[in-house]
């Protein structure tokens, strides 16, 4: 075709030199408008379903359906068939949503906050992020609803006129929490959704059946790429990075005001929301290269996915994991500091206590072992990268696991303490809400454009008019 | 192909490059009803192709909507509708009310953008007369196309045609307004 040999003819002309200060490309040369629009539409459209995906799509079906009769027993039963009693009335359900949630943090700060900075690598692998987010806040938000107990009249929550003219508490921060999730989930989805709808138009225009056209036809909403449109696209996406920015500082910290509200002794402290804030970038960096690695692998993505990309995350991770290795320093410090009997106690329980192994595995988990990003090949190698990243993932786990469980099992009154052993339905629920997250993104994989094929050609080194890169 | 039911003459380019200089060109020309077609956001085309951006606004009035709404619930249910005496303290506690008026603001404000956005749009708008072309479908993955719409005054079946072909364009199309 005469047309692309002009293309690639001035791809050579105008491709500008790498960085001498960061020398791992953001795309693989010989990527091209057209290359990189097959690549990602023929995933959806063409391409034969790889057995990966049949595998893990199988497996996540099995947790689900784990997942579907833990809560159809647990409807019939009633929260006693966990192992939560008083003082520990907070276990598995609130880990399993502070893990989720914060796992969420790391799509929208890809999206939002590395668009704001400029940083143009971010480009290809947002669009999964961001659905890794709203997968991971659908999971999240699974917990706190089943933990009501009566989950049907959940609504019972929100503001609105009602016969029993009762209204919630806007001074309590269980409150803020369901504002702040419900916003978080919106604001993703709406955020996500715009940034795809151009891939939507271009999946429209090159998919071949007539259902498969109008699918994506409509969900393209007739998406044509007019430059007033593009220009219209661009400010609602700054815009929209500009908001989802402050509002996913703010949801980590809502969610830590649940618990550093309460007077207990381990959770009534001023560093916890900056705590919860790293912690939950930390391990939705790993979820990220845990998502990431595979996909790359399995779709033959390393050309948009480049060695640049794992390297960053690497760093972030690194970052923010010595965010979280400082306020596990601090911690004991101010308990020591406070000279107050029952902060001292909370910190020697979780050292020599009963669920001490949880103290030690986080240290080991979140602290040590990720100090092994330091080293540029473990950053830029995948099997020990995603090896880090999924040491990461549980260690974040324990991390809250231990924050919830130590602080309530040894309370104020040592004649209301407790001990705290999970059930078979603890874990069934833990185990199928990962089931739920992987069907949900298997699915987008399988049916969605999974790498912004509009922001890749913006990064192409002949993208802008006369040479060089749009972004 | 008659002119009754036209909607304009379509060029098609290869590359940004081509694109952005034929649409220097037939502006200076003189024409003002055209518009560019591209896969991705091309920056130098907002100079070229001015039009109202409403965006902003827009999302700032959703966001005083949000607060609006948020401080004005959060009131009335706390002091007025459903007042709880905690120890004494003041029924208006505003400094707890702050978390919900945030996160008030951004949801109206985030929503506003979306539906805003798509309605500066004119979208949802499953067809747009250019779809009949063909070739337009490489529009969204690797081509770029310049459009005089035929109510530009200076539209001009044959001169118009003529300037495109002087442009690098890989083609150049009557497109039928239906």
């Amino acid at each position: 075709m005469p047309e692309l040999v002009a293309l690639e003819e001035r791809q050579r002309q105008t491709a500008r030199p790498l960085d001498p200060n960061n020398p791992l490309a953001v795309v693989a040369p010989g990527t091209t408008f057209e290359t990189v629009s097959e690549q990602i539409s023929s995933i959806v459209l063409t391409r034969k379903i790889p057995l990966f995906w049949w595998c893990t799509f199988g497996f996540g079906v099995f947790l689900f359906v784990v997942f579907g009769v833990a809560i159809t027993y647990l409807l019939a039963k009633g929260i006693g068939i966990w192992g939560v009693q008083i003082p520990v009335a907070w276990a598995f359900a609130i880990t399993n949503f502070v893990w989720w949630i914060g796992i969420g943090h790391a799509g929208t700060l890809i999206s939002a906050f590395l668009l704001l900075m400029n940083q143009s690598w971010r480009s290809s692998i947002n669009r999964f992020a961001e659905a890794m987010t709203i997968f991971a806040v659908m999971c999240a938000g699974m917990f706190p609803l089943f933990h009501l107990g009566r989950a049907w009249i959940f609504y019972w929550i929100l503001p609105y006129p009602n016969t029993m003219t009762a209204q919630p508490n806007f001074r309590s921060p269980l409150v803020w929490d369901v504002f702040a999730v419900s916003t978080y989930f919106t604001i993703s989805v709406l955020f996500w959704y715009i940034g795809m709808i151009p891939d939507l138009g271009t999946l429209r225009d090159r998919a071949t059946g007539g259902f498969k056209k109008g699918f994506y036809g409509v969900l393209s909403f007739g998406w044509r790429g007019s430059s007033h449109h593009w220009k219209l696209h661009k400010t609602a996406c700054l815009l929209l990075a500009g908001i989802a920015t402050p509002l996913v500082l703010s949801v980590h910290t809502v969610v830590s005001f649940d618990f550093t509200i309460a007077i207990l002794p381990g959770w009534h402290s001023t560093i916890f929301p900056p705590y919860f804030v790293a912690g939950a970038i930390y391990s939705g960096f790993a979820m990220v290269l845990v998502l990431g690695i595979p996909l790359r692998a399995v779709y033959g993505l390393h050309n948009l996915i480049t060695v640049r990309h794992l390297n960053n995350c690497g760093k972030l991770m690194l970052v923010t994991g010595l965010f979280l290795a400082y306020t596990y320093l601090i911690e004991p410090f101010t308990a020591w500091y406070s000279g107050n009997d029952f902060e001292m106690y909370t910190v020697h329980n979780r050292a020599v206590g009963p669920h001490s192994w949880s103290y030690w595995l986080v240290i080991l988990l979140n602290v040590v072992i990720p100090q092994a990003l330091w080293f540029y090949k473990v950053r830029t190698r995948v099997i020990p990268l995603f090896t880090v990243s999924m040491v990461v993932l549980v260690g974040m786990w324990v991390e809250r696991f231990m924050i919830i469980v130590t602080a309530l099992d040894r309370d104020f009154l040592p004649s209301s303490w407790s001990n705290f052993i999970a059930t078979f339905w603890d874990n069934a629920m833990f185990w199928g809400s990962i089931g739920m997250f992987i069907v949900l993104f298997m699915l987008f994989v399988r049916f969605l454009p999974m790498i912004p094929m509009s922001e890749v050609r913006e990064l192409l080194p002949f993208s802008r008019p006369g040479g060089g890169t749009e972004k | 192909m008659n002119d009754f039911g036209t909607y304009g003459m379509v060029a098609e380019f290869d590359n940004p490059t081509d694109l952005v200089e034929a649409a220097h060109e037939i502006k200076r020309k003189g024409y003002r009803r055209f518009e560019a077609y591209t896969p991705y956001a091309i920056r130098d085309l907002e100079e070229i192709i001015p039009g109202r951006n409403l965006v902003p606004p827009i999302v700032l009035i959703g966001g005083l909507i949000g607060s609006a709404t948020a401080w004005t619930m959060e009131y009335y249910i706390a002091a007025i509708d459903y007042p709880i005496n905690v120890g004494g303290r003041p029924l208006y506690s505003w400094p707890m009310f702050i978390p919900i008026l945030f996160e008030l603001t951004v949801l109206f404000a985030g929503t506003f953008a979306f539906v805003g956005t798509l309605a500066l749009c004119g979208l949802p708008r499953p067809h747009f007369p250019l779809f009949n072309l063909p070739e337009f479908s490489g529009a969204s993955s690797s081509r770029f196309f310049l459009c005089v719409e035929k109510r530009d005054p200076m539209y001009d079946s044959e001169a118009t045609a003529e300037s495109f072909r002087d442009l690098n364009s890989i083609g150049v199309w009557e497109v039928e307004n239906v």
